[in-house]
């Protein structure tokens, strides 16, 4: 018998295995089909825009940890989930460098002026594009339609615009699905929408992937379903009854599922552990929640679309739904949390 | 009490493949139990030297009634108890008594202890004292009887068995639960001895329900034990009032507040005892030791301890003397490449060894040794990202995740007195989830010193 120092350590001895880590690699890799399509979809224009916006939040991230002298976290994927959410959710041709600043606002406003992963109150991701939204109106409203038979080939201008100047609209521009019938009064068909072939933002577009890679987080057990299911059938159930009441005024609830961004907003966003309640109960409440926001928002709302705006009131919504929903703890008739 | 037995008995057929209730959470790590829970139990043999700590319960210390050099038979007593919080001390072997000095233990203090030394030539037989009748004994006798007995919960706990089966005045016992759960990975003592020791846990059994009044009984097993309840249900006397209920696997369902929820549907209250709920719990195999040390007036001297984990190669379920040293029990089993760490009961709650000198206790339920092969620590610790799994896990409903952070504040009191520190019984469920790889029983523990440290002061 031979004996090394032993090992002490306090139990218990045993883990799951787990690593939050390994939780936010697999986030990644689901959403790698989403980025192919929205290459493939969009062409080189939507590649840079994906690129730049990673780039940029990982660098961000591993500057600022230098910065306050802490080891790096790159390694941990959270940085690369930020950066990918946020190019996805910019339209194909937004400028690089619009994009890059949104990366850099995403990281250092969005997560490290908070304390890092695990203390962000908002999905940092959001964070970045409500500030691009509010700066750049324009060019974050420029969309652009799918399947450009150029796309493979040129690089739009606008994509490439210099720092700090406004770009100059260019090639084709279509208007989003969402944008169509807000202004326009014209509803897409749910099968073009689920398959992704319409304008939108680069990933916004397939929402049969971005399902695909929702429900191979949840098999894995990385990704509470409660929540999107909790926002896409209220989403359903409020829109339904309003075309119900009114077919010709509201849009049918199959539209209001598939476009925009509800499908990677769902998925992909709201579920940012983070910034989403820790009880069961309390992710419902917090999903229902952002369904009907994003409900009224684009219906009643100015804007066409309220995806991202009902999820940020979510998230800042959601320490207030811990406090309110806890668990009864066992042998007491009180929940945890008053003296 | 017997009346009712013909029903009791048409009810356990039912309830072998039905439950009503379970506790809420909990977790699934593997059970590794396959190695061992087909080995019937060995007798170990006699190591030359025994190493017995007066301390092997919760209480005060045993008071010593030997000298150095004094000749031991085995069955004598070496140790009285001293006062109602204890119990007393058996010989474990016939020998001499080489030493009496400071032992080391697990928890890495040093207490008092005898060194005995086991006589080769001697046959090892046992004394024996006045034994006790299940049907005319007293329950006042009884207790006497399990204290003289120095029997203690061979669960782990080692909480002095007659203290805990001690009615308090105005509290009445409906249900006596014998606890054959045994939750936790690895091990497969108490799954040995339901299988092997149907006898002396029905004699056990007889005593229990006598003593605390109770009016019936029931024994829950897990399902990974079928073959166990399957066995005793059809070993069950006639004239017991005893009905065998199995339950989905899931830890820390040995917990008595867990089993006493998915059993009798019953929540103890937070701070209270079973016997609040009018029960009583008692571990499998300290039904069986009273059920075989009582009718002969004997004291405890050895116990069942799987011997098991990745580093050895005899593994198996031992009848091992107590105070037998750590060093000697893991030569006899073979131990193949090099230890690096040894836990004294399972993986979740155990205790990991830092001294190979201590020695087996009566509290000893498991011995899990890894090689440096298998033992991989999580290399950092990251924030918690409120993932929740934690929160879904607590047996307790605590919230282990607001838990952590409060601790990291040195919140102690808050922790405390908003969110039920003190219930938290180190289970481990929260920390085994956590992919973060927070310490948060560490943590638990630290803070719950702190905050019984404050109100001491």
């Amino acid at each position: 018998m031979s004996v090394q120092t032993l090992n002490i350590s306090t139990s218990p001895h045993l883990t799951k295995g787990l690593s939050t880590e390994t939780i936010m690699f697999h986030v990644v890799l689901a959403m790698l089909p989403m980025v192919f399509f929205a290459i493939y979809s969009f062409g080189f224009n939507a590649a840079l825009v994906i690129f730049t916006a990673v780039a940029s939040c990982v660098l961000t991230e591993h500057v600022l940890c230098k910065i306050s002298k802490k080891p790096t976290t790159i390694g941990d994927w959270s940085a690369t989930i930020t950066g990918i959410l946020l190019g996805l959710t910019l339209p194909p041709i937004f400028p690089v460098w619009m994009t890059f600043l949104g990366g850099v606002i995403a990281i250092a406003m969005g997560k490290f002026l908070f304390g890092g992963l695990g203390y962000n109150a908002f999905n940092p991701a959001l964070v970045g594009r409500a500030i691009l939204q509010a700066a750049f109106p324009v060019a974050i409203t420029t969309w652009y339609g799918a399947f450009q038979l150029d796309r493979f080939t040129t690089i739009n201008s606008s994509v490439l615009a210099f720092p700090f100047t406004e770009p100059i609209v260019d090639g084709t521009t279509g208007a989003t699905p969402l944008s169509a019938f807000k202004f326009d009064g014209i509803t897409t068909d749910a099968t073009e929408l689920a398959f992704g072939v319409v304008s939108g933002s680069a990933g916004e577009t397939s929402a049969i992937l971005i399902i695909l890679g929702g429900l191979y987080l949840i098999r894995r057990g990385f990704m509470n379903w409660r929540i999107p299911v909790a926002i896409l059938v209220t989403v359903f159930v409020f829109s339904g009854l309003l075309f119900w009441i009114d077919p010709v005024k509201y849009p049918s609830p199959l539209f209001m599922l598939f476009s925009g961004g509800l499908m990677l907003g769902a998925v992909f966003m709201a579920t940012d552990m983070v910034a989403s309640p820790i009880t069961s109960l309390g992710v419902v409440l917090y999903g229902v929640l952002i369904g009907a926001l994003v409900v009224v928002i684009r219906i009643w709302g100015g804007l066409p679309e309220g995806v991202m705006y009902a999820i940020l009131l979510g998230n800042a919504i959601s320490p207030h739904i811990d406090r309110l929903i806890r668990y009864r703890v066992y042998g007491t008739s009180k929940v945890q949390g008053h003296e | 009490m017997r009346s009712g037995s013909k029903e009791e008995r048409n009810s356990t057929d039912a309830v072998l493949t039905l439950h009503r209730h379970t506790f809420k959470h909990g977790v699934h790590p593997p059970e590794n139990k396959d190695d061992t829970n087909g080995l019937p139990i060995r007798r170990f043999p006699f190591s030359p030297l025994i190493i017995l700590p007066v301390v092997q319960h919760l209480g005060a210390p045993s008071k010593l009634l030997v000298k150095e050099g004094q000749e031991v038979t085995r069955g004598q007593l070496l140790a009285e108890a001293d006062g109602y919080m204890s119990v007393p001390l058996h010989a474990p072997v016939t020998g001499k008594i080489r030493k009496i000095a400071n032992v080391p233990t697990i928890s890495g203090k040093m207490v008092p202890g005898i060194y005995l030394e086991a006589s080769p030539s001697s046959t090892q037989e046992l004394v024996e004292g006045d034994g006790i009748d299940p049907d005319t004994a007293t329950p006042e006798e009884i207790l006497a009887g399990v204290q003289n007995a120095g029997i203690v919960g061979l669960g782990g706990a080692a909480f002095p068995t007659h203290a805990k089966l001690k009615i308090p005045e105005g509290k009445r016992c409906d249900d006596l639960i014998i606890n054959g759960i045994e939750c936790e990975p690895y091990l497969t003592t108490d799954h040995r001895v339901m299988l092997e020791q149907s006898d002396d846990i029905y004699m056990g059994i007889r005593y229990l329900l006598k003593s605390t009044g109770a009016k019936r009984a029931i024994i829950g097993i897990e399902a990974n034990k079928q073959d166990a309840a399957d066995f005793l249900s059809a070993r069950l006397p006639d004239d017991l009032p005893v009905s065998i209920e199995v339950v989905p696997v899931k830890y820390p369902q040995g917990a008595e507040k867990m089993l006493i929820t998915a059993l009798l549907g019953k929540e103890v209250p937070s701070g209270g005892l079973p016997i609040d709920v009018h029960a009583v719990v008692v571990n499998v195999a300290t039904t069986a030791e009273i059920g075989r040390l009582l009718p002969h007036g004997r004291g405890i001297q050895e116990r069942v301890i799987t011997i098991t984990g990745p580093g050895v190669n005899k593994k198996g379920n031992y009848l091992i003397p107590i105070g037998t040293p750590l060093r000697y029990v893991l030569d006899q089993v073979d131990i193949n490449g090099r230890i690096s760490e040894v836990y004294m009961g399972g993986p979740m709650m155990g205790v990991a060894v830092s001294n190979l000198d201590i020695s087996i206790v009566k509290g000893t339920s498991g011995i899990v040794v890894f090689t440096d092969q298998e033992v991989s620590r999580p290399d950092r610790i990251y924030p918690c990202i409120k993932c929740g799994a934690c929160v879904d896990a607590c047996p307790l409903s605590l919230n282990p995740s607001k838990l952590g952070i409060l601790a990291k504040f040195e919140a102690f009191d808050e922790m405390a007195k908003a969110y039920h520190l003190m219930d938290c019984f180190e289970c481990g469920s929260c920390a085994y989830v956590c992919p973060s790889h927070i310490p948060l029983v560490q943590y638990f523990r630290l803070s719950k010193s702190m905050v019984r440290k404050r109100k001491a002061s």
